[in-house]
């Protein structure tokens, strides 16, 4: 630099002064508008996320620095993550260059002034603006559907722009200014993320994604939220992050369905509200209830979400005052008095939950009467649904054919209640657990196997078992061919697709047992565009199952996906949940499907690799 | 004392209703003077053939306190050993206060009644028709509520008619007016073909299948009252007790458990074929042939069968 | 409005249902006893009734077993006071079960409205409905599907056949018989229930007099005798069609 920039004088004023009073005015109104947002923070409900700090600090590093989530996407991660690290460089060079401005007799050079920053400045300028470059092309060229395009955006990218340009050409002054107004401006715009995500990151949940319970939560929350303040405040948080990306949205299959739910839209009225809290009702109002039902709790949003947003528990704490007030769907209320008063959600007596052994011939044994190694945790769709049931029984033959040493709880068994707690009815859920947990007391067995992904979700996160493993079948049938107790005779030879079901797969990371399974009996097996973490609900999860599709729907996500399924050209796809099932093969009808794709659920391909 | 039995007429949309000619081949059989209290237009007297006398009484408000109170005056006059009233939803109540008012035995339900040495026994339909009770009236007078298609309507020549005065007390209850139902697209009772749902049809959406089928069958939708209750039809396809009576060729009923409500409606009904996935329903003691699976997968398999067959 | 509402218990018939060893009466170890539908949709419309109006709603029942559920629950629905009439004799009919509720009744006067279901499925020689209006002198409507007050008499709207309904007007105090509430019963969360059952006490009142004697004699109870029974179809769904469209087809119905 040839000369101290600070050294001018503007109207007889020199330099450093003006400075002085412009970093003050502008870190004033940033210090203020920042605390105003904290305040709004500390008037929410509590909510205890300061555990595990090392594993907090492990998580920054890894989401915050490194931002793998910027990789789900194609062509932004890199730009993003470039953009980032120039920001941490421009910070550090914009502080240090502040502090030697307003104190001139400090013995400090600027940071231009230091041959290797310098050069460091430049270079990132360059890629900046390169990664801006493609930031811009692929907003105003191919920019994926529910990205926000906001003059908002536009501002910010411009603004980003300008320091990098001021930078250049060694605007000094400019560069300065600039920075002292996006100063101002950042926590007023949609780059609060900048401000808010790294918190968000930080403060993430560290407890299995399928556990629901809120640690250090006050106890109003079983009864919802409605207004923006009876949310915790980590939920507001949330709002503060999120950065209008979109990935929540496209991933959501209500949202591409044409359900009124879109996540990213959800968080930002949350926010909106926190801060502007204009005069309508947050639930009822500027989120409908048709909103707050649509979604079916797969957890794709969240899985997505590039600033770890918790998108679900927001919406099951709106469910929650909803049905604190009675408000919900006929067909859903009906399920709910069922679950209360027969433990399941089909109406029918809890005497008939064993009914469908009755035709094996043998009797299954009976876990509350006698020990036994594994307790078949058979759950409603399972024990109840007309279509279900001979797969049951067979699942059941299959158990005995492997030498399983299995019994059933008989009426002793109620719904889990993962799906009751989804919808809202807290306390309807701790009654089913009681009620459950009162059964597994009385029993004596070793592990818990399910062939229900919900009831494997609820059991494994959100029951206290006192350590007793639970187990979804496809990882029992894994282990039975692993440990030679099953052995398929034949070789199916056929083509089939797996889907992977939201609660065994996304919520609890288990997609490996059943496509070894698969390649053991024989089949081909290959893989939908959308499998594994990015699997594409069917549907009936969060309640859905109970209620009814609202007006204005495009594409059911059944529907969706069996059609994902029939493109790859395969004759069967697999499934390892009874509601995928149920979903599926009626989607197959709707969508003009039959005759082209089954649906089969795992243990029918086992069967029939076991028959000599 | 030769043993008299009464029958309480009711009147609908100014003729006497079908129930009641019912009730006077049933009340026939029980023996003794047959007679029939008409509390409406006089010239309808002719029209209650098989009775041996009306006794009419003109002026009498249609609500359920007026003509529970002239019931019961003539009751108390003239002592019959019974009173059939038809179980429907415009007599039950009249019946069931001028029961009280006599402190009587009002035993509804009834789908058959027999003399038994003197004491009249009724066959009452309980617990949503899934038992039936033999229940003995050990009072005079007795009440009761006969259900529709107990007997076959009855003939014969037009009875005398003797006029009777009535002092009704001061109205505490007035009737305004009839509210009719929206007149749907569709007259259900003028019918060929009928495909009804009921609560084993589960969500709104699945109704596409019941309307598939009645359209590849050349019929029309209608439904129990819970289907109605849901929103899922309007009022004008309900059939049963508080909805309409249909008399079509084929009755095809999905998912319906068989409750006498609903039953009530298809008496007319030629051909009856019921989807339950319970084998115990009593549907299937209505219908003349009965597949125990669930309606979701047969009305659909159905559908195509007839198409193919068309 | 003050407002009262006679509820009852009566069997469960999503349970199979049993004849005793008498022949004439259910088989306890099976029954499960549940809300009358129709006194759940009569409790229903007295709460819509309060929500509109004001008032207190008073729900009345005899002591049975699962009786103390169904008073908390209504309560958590928006009743404000459940009073349970105990030491009932044995051996009730729906008549002599009512005329003892009316007395019962009686005793909480005044009130503007009595509610309570038109019919139960185990009602046998009265409908309880009538009997109280006739035992109080209250004026009575029955299979009532609407209701709005405001005044000295109500206007009501009864159901008829072929979806027609009659409108009345009706001097109050009176007792209507529910056949249905204008919106289905509500839904009340499990948590609402449990606050309530803490925080809420039943009143007992005990009933009075003896219960008037029988006048009907149930001579047997049984499975319906079937004089007929469907032809059943076995088979797949594809079979069973099949086998239909050819029944259908030869009577000329295709």
């Amino acid at each position: 630099m040839n000369h101290d920039p600070v050294r001018i004088t503007v109207l007889g004023i020199p330099g450093w002064a003006v400075l002085w009073v412009l970093s003050v005015a502008a870190f004033g109104v940033f210090g203020w508008r920042v605390w105003q947002l904290i305040g709004l923070l500390r008037r929410a409900r509590p909510e205890n996320r300061f555990d595990q700090l090392g594993q907090r600090v492990l998580r920054f590093c890894r989401h915050v620095l490194l931002q793998p989530r910027l990789f789900n996407e194609r062509s932004i991660g890199l730009p993003h993550l470039v953009i980032f690290w120039g920001f941490v460089l421009y910070v550090i060079c914009f502080n240090w260059s502040l502090v030697r401005g307003l104190f001139p007799v400090l013995p400090i050079p600027y940071p231009e002034e230091v041959a290797v920053v310098a050069m460091f400045l430049k270079v990132f300028a360059v890629l900046v603006l390169v990664s801006l470059g493609v930031a811009v092309v692929r907003r105003i060229f191919f920019p994926p559907a529910h990205l926000h395009l906001s003059w908002d955006a536009n501002l910010i990218l411009s603004l980003i722009a300008t320091l990098m340009v001021t930078t250049l050409l060694n605007m000094w002054w400019t560069h300065m200014i600039t920075v002292l107004c996006f100063l101002v401006y950042l926590p007023y715009s949609k780059h609060l993320h900048l401000l808010a995500s790294p918190f968000n990151v930080f403060f993430g949940n560290l407890r299995p994604a399928g556990d629901l319970s809120i640690a250090g939560g006050s106890e109003e929350l079983a009864s919802g939220s409605s207004k923006w303040n009876e949310f915790t405040w980590k939920q507001l948080l949330s709002g503060f992050s999120c950065a209008e990306c979109g990935r929540c949205d496209r991933a959501c299959p209500a949202a591409t369905a044409g359900f009124p739910l879109e996540p990213q839209q959800l968080v930002q009225k949350l926010k909106k509200h926190t801060i502007h809290g204009n005069g309508a009702k947050l639930v009822g109002e500027t989120i409908t209830e048709d909103e707050i039902w649509a979604c079916t709790t797969c957890m794709s949003c969240m899985e997505r979400c590039a600033v770890l947003n918790e998108q679900i528990p927001i919406i099951v704490q709106m469910r929650r005052h909803l049905v604190a007030e009675g408000q919900m769907a006929k067909t859903l209320q009906d399920a709910l008095q069922n679950f209360n008063r027969y433990g399941n959600s089909f109406g029918k007596s809890d005497r008939m939950r064993a009914k469908w052994t009755q035709p094996l011939g043998w009797k299954v044994k009976d876990a509350r009467k006698e020990p036994v190694e594994y307790l078949w945790f058979v759950d409603d769709y399972a024990s109840y649904d007309p279509r279900m049931e001979e797969i049951t029984r067979q699942t059941a033959r299959l158990f005995q054919q492997a030498g399983v040493d299995f019994g059933i709880l008989y009426e002793g068994e109620r719904n889990a209640g993962n799906d009751v707690r989804r919808v809202g009815e807290e306390g309807l859920f701790e009654m089913l657990r009681e009620k459950n947990q009162q059964a597994f007391a009385k029993a004596q067995f070793q592990t818990i196997v399910t062939t229900d992904p919900h009831a494997y979700n609820a059991l494994k996160n959100e029951y206290d078992l006192n350590g007793t493993k639970v187990l979804h079948y496809s990882e029992l049938f894994d282990r039975m061919i692993q440990s030679g107790s099953l052995v398929p005779v034949k070789k199916l030879g056929l083509k089939a697709t797996y889907h992977d079901p939201c609660y065994l797969g996304r919520y609890n990371d288990v997609y490996e047992p059943a496509r070894r399974v698969l390649k053991a009996a024989g089949v081909e097996l290959v893989e939908m565009p959308r499998n594994r973490c990015q699997s594409y609900c069917c549907g009936a999860g969060g309640g859905r199952i109970w209620m009814e599709d609202t007006a204005g729907v495009k594409e059911r996500p059944a529907e969706s996906r069996v059609r994902e399924a029939a493109a790859l050209g395969v004759n069967v796809l697999v499934v390892a949940c009874p509601k995928d099932l149920v979903m599926f093969q009626d989607a197959v009808k709707t969508a003009g499907l039959e005759g082209k794709l089954t649906v089969k659920d795992l243990t029918e391909l086992v069967q029939e690799a076991l028959k000599p | 004392m030769p043993s008299n039995i009464w029958v309480l007429a009711e009147t609908w949309r100014g003729q006497v209703t079908e129930t009641t000619l019912e009730l006077l081949t049933l009340g026939r059989e029980l023996g003794g003077k047959l007679e029939v209290v008409l509390l409406g237009n006089k010239s309808l007297a002719a029209s209650l053939v098989g009775a041996d006398n009306v006794l009419c009484a003109e002026n009498v408000a249609p609500t359920p306190e007026a003509v529970a109170a002239a019931l019961t005056q003539l009751v108390k006059e003239r002592q019959p050993q019974a009173v059939l009233v038809p179980w429907t939803n415009l007599s039950m109540d009249a019946g069931a206060l001028a029961a009280a008012q006599l402190n009587a035995p009002f035993i509804g339900g009834c789908k058959d009644i027999k003399a038994d040495a003197g004491t009249l026994v009724a066959q009452c339909v309980v617990y949503g028709g899934k038992l039936e009770a033999a229940v003995a009236a050990t009072t005079t007078p007795a009440l009761f509520g006969v259900l529709p298609g107990a007997r076959a309507a009855s003939s014969g020549n037009a009875p005398a008619v003797t006029d009777v005065t009535v002092t009704l007390p001061e109205a505490k209850v007035k009737f305004t007016k009839y509210l009719e139902p929206e007149a749907g697209d569709v007259d259900i009772t003028q019918q060929n073909v009928l495909v009804a749902v009921g609560r084993g049809i589960q969500t709104k959406d699945n109704m596409e299948l019941a309307n598939d089928l009645a359209a590849a069958l050349g019929g029309a939708v209608c439904g129990s009252r819970p289907v109605i209750d849901q929103g899922w039809l309007p009022l004008s396809r309900q059939v049963g007790k508080s909805g309409m009576q249909v008399k079509p060729k084929l009755y095809v009923m999905l998912g319906i458990s068989g409750a006498p409500e609903h039953v009530e409606g298809i008496k007319g009904a030629q051909l009856i074929v019921a989807v339950n996935t319970d084998a115990a329903a009593p549907v299937f003691n209505v219908a003349h042939y009965g597949i125990v699976g669930d309606a979701l997968e047969i009305a659909p398999a159905l559908t195509d069968a007839v198409k193919a067959k068309k | 409005m003050n407002i009262l509402v006679l509820l009852k218990m009566v069997p469960d018939v999503v349970e199979e249902l049993e004849v005793a060893g008498d022949g004439k009466s259910l088989d306890a170890s099976f029954l499960r006893t549940i809300i009358n539908e129709r006194d759940d949709h009569a409790l229903e419309q007295a709460i819509l009734l309060k929500e509109r109006h004001g008032g207190k709603v008073t729900v009345v029942a005899l002591d049975a077993p699962d009786i103390d559920d169904t008073f908390f629950t209504a309560i958590a629905k928006g009743a404000d006071r459940a009073v349970k009439i105990t030491d009932a004799p044995e051996g009730l009919t729906t008549q002599s079960a009512a005329r003892l509720c009316a007395e019962a009744i009686a005793g909480l006067l005044p009130a503007d409205l009595i509610l309570t279901g038109v019919q139960a499925l185990d009602d046998l020689d009265g409908l309880s409905a009538a009997l109280i209006a006739q035992q109080l002198n209250f004026p009575y409507v029955g299979v009532v599907t609407a209701v709005s007050a405001g005044g000295p008499t109500a206007t009501v709207l009864k159901e008829f056949a072929g979806g027609v309904r009659g409108e009345f007007a009706v001097t109050l105090p009176a007792v209507l018989g529910v056949q249905a509430a204008e919106k289905p019963p509500r839904y009340v969360p499990i948590a609402k229930v449990r606050a309530v059952m803490k925080t809420s006490k039943i009143e007992t009142v005990s009933a009075p007099g003896e219960a008037a004697a029988a006048q009907i004699d149930v001579r047997q109870l049984a499975k319906p005798v079937v004089s007929s029974h469907a032809e059943m179809l076995d088979g797949s769904p594809e079979e069973v069609a099949g086998k239909l469209v050819e029944l259908l087809a030869q009577r000329g119905l295709l």
